[in-house]
Formats: C-alpha cells, sequence, structure tokens
C-alpha cells in the first residue's frame, strides 16, 4: 500500500498577510483623507486637529476591522494599539522638533571663526562673523575637567561600595545618592555660594562653578558605575580572593579592569549631564567674554552662559548667536552620548 | 638539579599565616571605599546645614509665615539702607506645585502609553531606536528646552491653551480674566512635561519589562488579547514602578529653574488658573532675584533654597520607598 506523504511548507501564521498588509496601509490612507476631509469641512483647524483626527480615525478604523473579522475583543484590542501608538509618537515629536528646530537656526550662526574667536571684542549687534565662542568652549572644558577630578573618584568609590563592600549603609546610601540626583541644579549652586564663595573665595570664578557641577555630576557617575560593576561576575572576584588576593587587590587587579570601558561610560554620562548645567553658572562663575584658562580667578564663561546672555541681549544677531550655540552644545551631547552608547554595546558584546 | 641546591641555600619562607581578619591593606581599602560612600551623606547633610545656616535669620524672623504668606518686598530708602522687608514664599511653593502637578499630570499617561507600546507593541529593531531617542532626549540640557518652548513651543502652545479655555473655560481652573494666554504655567507645565517624560517612559518601560513572563504566557493561553494582558497582568504588577517614576519626575519638575524661567512670565502673586500668563517657582525666583540682591535678601533666597531642597528631599524619599515596597511586593 503507498502512502502519501504531504510535507508541509513553513509558513509563519503570526506574519499579516499581504490582504492584512493592504487593509493596513489602506485604513493608514482611509485615516489620513478623513483628517483632511475634516479639517476642511468642519470649524477644526491647524496642525493639531490634523493630528488628533488622524488618530481617531485610525483608532476607530482598526477598532471597526477587529469588529468585522473577529470580535469584540480584537476590536477593543485594535483601538488600544492605536493609542499606544498615539502615546509614542507624542514622545518623539518634541525631539524631532529640537533636533530639527537647533539644526536649521543654529547653522544660520556657524561662521569660519566661530570656534576660534571670543566675544571680548564684539559686541550684541555686530554681524554674525565677528567673535565666536572660543572662551565658552575653553570654560566649559575647563569646568567640566576641574569637576571631573573630585567627582570622578567620589562616584566611583560610592559605586564599589554598593557592589563590593555591602555593608550596613546600602540600603541608605543608594537611596542618598538617588536623592542627590534630585537635587536641583540651583540649590546646588546655593549651596556652593554659602559655603565657598562667601566664607574662603568672595569672588566668582571657575572653580567654585565646577564644585557645584561635581555635586550634580556624582550620582550619575555613582549609579552608572553601580551597574557597571553589577555586570562583573561574581566567579571573577572569587577567582581573585581563591588566588590569595586581599580584597584590595582583586578590586584594583581585576574588577576595575573587568569593568574599565564601563566606568568610562559612566564618566561619560556624567560630563553629559552637567555640560548644559545653566544654572548654578549663572549663580558662580560670572560668565566672561575673554578666554580665561585660569580656573582659580577671574569670571569663566561656558557655553549655557554664553547661550543664556545671548538669547537674553536680544538683538536679532545675538540670538542667532544663541542659536549656534545651543547646535554646538547639543553636538557636544549628541557625541557624548554616542560614545557613551558605543562603549556599552562593545561591553555587552 | 641545580634549581634544588639553590632553595637549599635560601631559607625557606615560613607559612602564610591563615586567619579571617582582615589584612591591613583591605582595612584601609574599606575604610576609604566606606569614607567615599557616606560622602553622599556628608554633601546633602551640609547642603542643608549651609543653606540653614545662612538663611537661619530670616526663617527666626519670619518662622511659619515664610512658607505661608506670599509677599517678597524689601523697601529702600533714599540712600539704599534697608528699612523694612517681608518675605513670603506662598506664592511661589504654589506656583511650584501647580507646574510640577501639570508638568506630571501630562507626563504620565503619554509616558504610560509610550513604554507600554515599546514593551509589548514595538518590532525590536524599532524598538532599538525608539530607546535610544528616549535616552537621548533624558541627556538634553534643560536650558535646550527652555529656548525651544519659547521659540518652537510657544506659539503652538498658546494656541491650545486658547482652546481649552474656549471649551472648558466654565471649569474655574481653566477661566482666564484679562486674556492673556503667553507664558502661562500651562504653557511651564507642556515643558516640563517633555523634560520629564523620558524619566518616566524609561522607568515604566523597566517595570513593564521585569512583568514575570509566566503571567503574561499563562493570560496568552486562556485566550486574552494583548490589550487583556497589559490591562489585567501587567499595568497591575507595573503599578508602584509607575507611580514611583511619576514622583521622581515629580521632583525633578519642581526643582527646574531655567526651563521655568524662560517660559514663564514670573509675578508674584496666587494663581490658580493655569491659562493664565503669570506664575513663578521656587527656583526661578531664586534666580530673578539674584541679581540684583542685597546681602540680606540674599539670605531670604538662602531660606527659600532651603525649602526648596526639602521639599524635593521629600518627595524623592517618598518615591523611593514606592519603588522599593513595589520591587520586593511584586503585585
Amino acid at each position: 500500500m503507498t502512502q502519501s506523504y504531504v510535507i508541509p511548507k513553513p509558513s509563519r501564521p503570526w506574519r499579516p498577510s499581504p490582504r492584512e498588509k493592504g487593509l493596513n496601509i489602506g485604513l493608514l490612507l482611509a485615516s489620513v483623507v478623513t483628517s483632511y476631509a475634516l479639517v476642511a469641512l468642519t470649524e477644526m483647524k491647524g496642525k493639531l486637529a490634523y493630528f488628533f483626527v488622524f488618530f481617531a480615525a485610525l483608532a476607530l478604523f482598526n477598532m471597526a476591522r477587529g469588529l468585522i473579522t473577529k470580535d469584540w475583543m480584537n476590536g477593543r484590542d485594535q483601538f488600544f494599539s492605536v493609542i499606544m501608538l498615539l502615546g509614542m509618537t507624542i514622545v518623539i515629536l518634541p525631539t524631532a522638533s529640537i533636533l530639527y528646530t537647533v539644526f536649521d537656526r543654529g547653522r544660520k550662526g556657524l561662521h569660519a571663526g566661530l570656534l576660534t574667536n571670543d566675544m571680548a571684542l564684539a559686541t550684541p549687534s555686530d554681524p554674525i562673523t565677528s567673535g565666536g565662542l572660543l572662551h565658552a568652549i575653553v570654560g566649559t572644558f575647563l569646568l567640566v575637567a576641574v569637576a571631573l577630578i573630585v567627582s570622578l573618584p567620589i562616584g566611583i568609590l560610592t559605586a564599589l561600595y554598593l557592589t563590593e563592600i555591602k555593608g550596613r549603609f546600602t540600603r541608605p546610601i543608594r537611596f542618598l545618592v538617588q536623592a542627590m540626583s534630585g537635587v536641583p541644579s540651583i540649590v546646588a549652586g546655593l549651596f556652593i555660594l554659602s559655603s565657598v564663595v562667601y566664607t574662603v573665595t568672595k569672588s566668582y570664578s571657575g572653580l567654585v562653578g565646577s564644585l557645584a557641577l561635581t555635586i550634580l555630576m556624582i550620582p550619575t557617575i555613582a549609579r552608572t558605575a553601580e551597574e557597571v560593576l553589577n555586570l562583573i561576575p561574581n566567579d571573577l572576584r572569587e577567582a581573585g580572593v581563591a588566588l590569595g588576593g586581599t580584597q584590595w587587590r582583586t578590586v584594583a587587579m581585576v574588577v576595575i579592569p573587568a569593568a574599565r570601558s564601563g566606568l568610562i561610560t559612566a564618566l561619560i554620562l556624567g560630563v553629559a549631564r552637567i555640560v548644559g548645567e545653566t544654572a548654578p553658572m549663572l549663580l558662580l562663575t560670572g560668565g566672561g567674554d575673554a578666554v580665561n584658562i585660569n580656573p582659580t580667578q577671574g569670571a569663566m564663561g561656558s557655553l549655557p552662559f554664553y547661550i543664556w546672555k545671548s538669547f537674553l541681549l536680544g538683538t536679532e544677531e545675538s540670538i542667532t548667536r544663541g542659536w549656534a550655540g545651543l547646535l554646538v552644545l547639543l553636538v557636544l551631547v549628541l557625541s557624548l552620548f554616542l560614545m557613551a552608547r558605543f562603549l556599552g554595546s562593545r561591553r555587552t558584546k | 638539579m641545580t634549581m634544588l641546591e639553590d632553595r637549599g641555600q635560601r631559607p625557606i619562607p615560613s607559612p602564610r599565616e591563615i586567619s579571617t581578619q582582615p589584612r591591613f591593606s583591605d582595612k584601609v581599602f574599606r575604610a576609604v571605599v566606606t569614607t567615599g560612600g557616606l560622602s553622599s551623606l556628608a554633601i546633602l547633610g551640609l547642603i542643608a546645614a549651609f543653606l540653614g545656616y545662612q538663611g537661619f535669620e530670616i526663617l527666626v524672623k519670619e518662622g511659619i509665615t515664610f512658607i505661608t504668606t506670599s509677599e517678597w518686598t524689601v523697601e529702600v530708602d533714599s540712600f539704599g539702607a534697608i528699612t523694612n522687608t517681608t518675605f513670603g514664599l506662598a506664592a511661589m511653593l504654589v506656583g511650584t506645585i501647580l507646574c510640577a502637578l501639570i508638568a506630571v499630570l501630562i507626563a504620565v499617561p503619554v509616558s504610560v502609553a509610550a513604554a507600554i507600546f515599546l514593551s509589548f507593541y514595538a518590532p525590536a529593531s524599532l524598538k532599538k531606536v525608539l530607546v535610544s531617542i528616549i535616552d537621548l532626549m533624558a541627556a538634553f540640557p534643560s536650558i535646550l528646552f527652555g529656548f525651544w518652548g519659547l521659540f518652537v513651543l510657544m506659539p503652538s502652545a498658546e494656541y491650545w491653551a486658547r482652546l481649552i479655555n474656549r471649551y472648558l473655560g466654565f471649569i474655574p481652573i481653566f477661566k482666564v480674566d484679562p486674556p492673556i494666554f503667553t507664558r502661562s504655567p500651562f504653557i511651564a507645565g507642556v515643558v516640563l512635561a517633555i523634560m520629564i517624560i523620558p524619566i518616566v517612559t524609561s522607568i515604566s518601560r523597566e517595570v513593564f519589562s521585569q512583568t514575570p513572563l509566566d503571567r503574561i504566557q499563562a493570560a496568552y493561553a486562556l485566550g486574552a488579547t494583548r490589550w487583556n494582558v497589559i490591562r489585567t497582568v501587567a499595568l497591575p504588577y507595573a503599578r508602584g514602578g509607575i507611580v514611583g517614576g511619576s514622583m521622581l519626575g515629580l521632583g525633578r519638575a519642581m526643582g527646574e529653574t531655567v526651563a521655568v524661567y524662560t517660559v514663564l512670565n514670573i509675578v508674584y502673586q496666587i494663581n490658580w488658573q493655569v491659562l493664565f500668563g503669570a506664575g513663578g517657582n521656587v527656583a526661578s525666583l531664586i534666580l530673578l532675584k539674584f541679581g540684583e540682591a542685597q546681602p540680606y535678601e540674599i539670605k531670604a533666597l538662602m531660606a527659600a533654597g532651603l525649602v526648596l531642597f526639602l521639599l524635593t528631599l521629600f518627595v524623592n524619599f517618598i518615591a523611593d520607598q514606592i519603588v522599593a515596597k513595589s520591587g520586593s511586593k511584586g503585585r
């Protein structure tokens, strides 16, 4: 007796069929048409109307499809999936708008001397091509560097306490680090003002600005470093101790080198957190217009201060300068962010 | 052979003493790390101490009226000497809470929807990109949000405010007496909402991703749709984390200085009409008054900073408790 075998073809039943895909696109188009029609025919006007009518129509159409092809439960599911998509869109739109605006408006303020001149000799209404933000970039660089010298050791020590020692204070310290990351930047500025400026230095300088930044930076570094150190397998620590190493040697020779790229990520995220911090700069650094490479003396410019000042001056040229400053700041933040991402992705591999 | 002979020449090292006592280097290491770990406590304590010390005079003089009355005046005679001062923070405290509440009310539904989309709907490739964008948004400095809000968002937000006023104007808080819609607490709230969305979204997403997989699969096996799973399994599980994340966002919104200063018309009065262009918050008041303040008024600003610091610390503490509780209980 011959038997015929039917070899099943591999199929993916969860994938939308061509017909369903077509229907999806059809519903999308129908929603676009509906939003245009409603905006044209009724009193509703503007981008807001287009946006919400589109999503309402999409949600209702999808719900109707679910109801017709399956049942009430599926219809509700379809409806809410569009609502979630709406939420996601609302989250993404501001970022897109910010990126577009800054690149579009900042572009006009770019010129050849932007990164090599300072504002010492330029007045607010001078043409864009005079002056630049060298002083701001140098200032920001120095402020961040000084802040790093203080906050990197403290941040990493805190993380080491939370991961290696795990003493009595682990829970309270974790909370305190969390609370510290919620300290408003202006409070950090006021604190340095009351504790250092009024009692010791009696004047504005870059150094006191960096001290305020330190307070804002420590929690970011500590928390990221803690996450990274937690990822280091315990086997490594045990191996180190089993070979006769003391805890100190194990941490210094095994754990920290293993976590190196992660700790650099923590450092970069800390820098990204403070590089655009404005409020403490306004209180503490004095914000000069000329290049100042001495953090301990004299007013020191910084990118946020430059942007703030340019916008507040209010002339057309200075506002353009402000956007250009924002563009430079954004590029700085973006590149720090990408660097952290790159290191982070290499670590997990 | 030579090696053996050599060894014979040298004294054999005595065996290392085996003990459970930490060695000297470890004692130093532990002491240093513990000191470093406690620095956060020291810094927070010093902040409270120094702001309290500087603002002590004002706090004693004004007493409880410092946070219950809303008048901030410094009278100066013709020689520039201070004759009379009244410092009351109530208007700015109300403004702080109002703006932060608006921000949370807008941000939380949007963020939770986005987090649900990322956790349950988005395909893996799209999810990666979107998560990166949200993380990037969290790294944007506040000055960026401030000036974007002022120049780009303001015209749109003003139009939204007019719409709300036209259709919901019968509700007292949406009433606007003189029709001034620019630079209102509502607009400040929208900007703050955009600033805290990344925080709330990423915390919510994290809690959703911790939902026990067996519960999700059990629900699917019983024939639940995706929405059923979200409503009956994921949301109840994540509720505590979402509330905690929202509180963190609230704390962040309360302490924001620059973004509020740029978009809000700072007027020293208690204003509950959220669409009317007047308001303020404690942080922006400090920035506004700092420029021309005399030493005596700066003391009052320090006291205001202390109030703000304690307020954010309190909100963070509550958030921490909620998150910790929801994490350990699991439901």
